[in-house]
């Protein structure tokens, strides 16, 4: 076997923040002026522009997918695992493209972002947003850095719907797609939490129609507890905390935190404030309701997947109970009726959803090869 | 031969695939149910330019398909083929797979539903060893039947007049018949009668039209 490049790091990088000219028209009729979106790059950018690969980052991620920001700098991207030189997503191949959606509370426009007519913050008065307008924006961002076709555009979660939507949106400017543990259609548990979320956020009296100065941190971190639970699976919280407890042996006999799992998701909710705003929440959330792609063509996915022609990598996770695997299989089998070339595996995993950021081995050996057995951009995929 | 079907012939290693990878024409669309790591449709592929499609059931080998760059969809075909649409492969194949399915019978259906036609490479419990074998009161256990009883996949065990019975039944023509002896020699002059008794495996190549090769 060919002594393999040791796998690294990408170093440290740095974030852009392009600045759109012309307003960016929406799905509900408004538009959008001065929109912001924040980006990093990883890799070098090929002559013909052929070895860009776009991630797509979750409801609550950002645009900084891999290394540090410095050398002190705890925390790396958050799929630092996944991208890098020697990675499964090797930078020293391929240029690497990851931004923030419009809507998002990390550099690129949100509802907390001031409103050129007024000076003020949006807040509500920020525009309902869809999966489609954000890939709008990205497509803004594609033509800024000079490319005319995604080699691959591969996301998780939220990610995949945009990654989904990239193949229905513009089609010719997409090589591959690789859609991770996510759906064509939210179904309606998943809006149910998201509803649940947000009315946490909006009966918390501190969230004041949104015009709040303070997060609403009680009713954030209560949508995030919630959502939290979603992506995680009854077998991974009995592995990871059972009925332990947290402080002594005994119950309180009280209704404070008794049990570790009870702290864990204090824990997750708390921090969770400290990084994330209550308006992008309810706007996100939104978006993700609405993405049906076969909601204009009468529930047939085929039909609205029919102008996408490039082959498909879907990956499910057999615990994931968000967007469990009959919605991948769904998807796969509207593919196949289409003539696409699709890969589909269901990795088995206990993590739940969350898998799609923990189970590094199985999926990154798959999108790994995936990547290095993709056509060329512009090859004929029948 | 050229230097390129020998390289494919040796990663193929099994005789039968060897076979069915002469049979396939170039350019044609296959199926490949139970495909496993993908070296037939990877040969098929690289020397034919087939059109490859694969189902597998276990993750590992679906990374090793991947890793050949086989599209692959992981499901068990206990759950049939409902996810394929009809008449999109010009062969489906099944090699050394009908014997592990619950229902063998609804399966070459839905074969024949997908495709123009089927390859099945059917493992023959009326050899002579296993018939000797059973003689004795035993399931057959040797070469070509490796396996115990209560360790084989082989849940549906069968012989080739089985198969064939199987397939009149259904309205399933078989139009050629590949039998193989136990080193995996083509036997040209064994004719139907005698494949049941003397074959190890057999190809035959399943179709619902009239239509016969040869």
């Amino acid at each position: 076997m060919n002594q393999e490049i040791e796998a690294g790091s990408v170093g440290i990088v740095q974030f852009s923040d392009y600045v759109f000219e012309d307003e960016l028209p929406l799905d509900c009729g408004r538009s959008l002026k001065n929109v912001v979106i924040r980006y990093e790059t990883y890799g070098t950018l090929a002559e013909d522009a052929g070895n860009a690969i776009l991630v797509e980052h979750a409801l609550t991620g950002d645009a900084h997918l891999a290394g540090k920001y410095s050398e002190n700098d705890k925390k790396t991207g958050w799929w630092d695992e996944m991208v890098g030189p020697g990675k499964p997503i090797d930078t020293s191949r391929f240029f690497v493209v990851c931004s923030n959606i419009i809507g998002g509370c990390s550099g690129s426009t949100g509802p907390r972002s001031i409103d050129p007519d007024t000076g003020k913050r949006y807040n509500m008065k920020f525009p309902v947003i869809t999966i489609a307008d954000m890939v709008r924006a990205q497509e803004r961002l594609m033509q800024h850095l000079g490319i005319s076709q995604w080699h691959c555009v591969i996301g998780g979660s939220m990610g995949g719907m945009l990654a989904l939507q990239w193949g229905v949106s513009y089609p010719e400017k997409v090589n591959a797609i690789a859609a991770i543990a996510t759906t064509a259609r939210v179904s309606p548990q998943g809006i149910s939490f998201n509803w649940i979320s947000r009315e946490a956020i909006m009966n918390d009296p501190n969230w004041e129609k949104g015009e709040y100065e303070e997060q609403p941190s009680r009713g954030l971190a209560t949508a995030r507890m919630l959502a939290h639970v979603t992506y995680l699976s009854d077998e991974s919280m009995n592995n990871k905390f059972g009925r332990g407890l947290q402080a002594s042996d005994n119950f309180d006999f009280a209704f404070k935190k008794d049990f570790r799992i009870e702290s864990y998701l204090e824990h997750q909710g708390t921090k969770f404030v400290e990084r994330f705003d209550a308006n992008s929440y309810l706007y996100i959330t939104r978006a993700i309701d609405y993405f049906g792609l076969s909601d204009a063509t009468d529930g047939n996915l085929a039909e609205a997947l029919k102008p996408v022609h490039c082959p498909f990598l879907i990956v499910s996770f057999s615990s994931d109970w968000l967007f469990p695997s009959y919605q991948s299989q769904e998807l796969v089998k509207a593919l196949l009726k289409n003539a696409n070339d699709v890969t589909y595996c269901n990795i088995q995993s206990s993590y739940g959803h969350d898998a799609f950021l923990l189970e590094m081995d199985s999926l990154g050996s798959l999108l790994s090869s995936y990547l290095s057995n993709l056509p060329e951009n512009g090859a004929d995929n029948e | 031969m050229n230097k390129k079907q020998e390289i494919s012939n040796i990663q193929l290693q099994r005789s039968d695939l060897i076979i069915i990878r002469k049979m396939i024409p170039e350019n044609s669309r296959v199926l490949d149910l139970g495909c496993g790591s993908g070296r037939l449709l990877y040969a098929l592929k690289q020397s034919k330019h087939v059109k490859v499609l694969g189902v597998e059931r276990e993750q590992s080998k679906i990374l090793e398909c991947a890793a050949r760059g086989i599209p692959v969809i992981q499901t068990s075909l206990d759950g049939g083929l409902a996810d394929f649409p009809d008449q999109t492969f010009d062969y489906v194949i099944l090699s050394r797979t009908i014997q592990s399915v619950m229902r063998p019978d609804i399966l070459l259906q839905e074969m024949l539903r997908v495709g123009k036609r089927g390859i099945v490479s059917y493992m023959n419990f009326g050899h002579i060893n296993a018939r000797i074998q059973l003689v004795f009161g035993n399931f057959p256990v040797n070469r070509n039947l490796p396996l115990p009883w209560y360790d084989t996949p082989t849940i549906r065990p069968g012989t080739i007049d089985d198969f064939k019975k199987l397939c009149h039944k259904l309205g399933i023509r078989i139009i050629q018949e590949i039998p193989l002896t136990n080193e995996g020699d083509f036997l040209p002059r064994l004719t139907c009668f005698s494949s049941n008794l003397f074959a190890s495996n057999s190809i035959m190549v399943i179709s619902k039209e009239n239509e016969v090769i040869q």
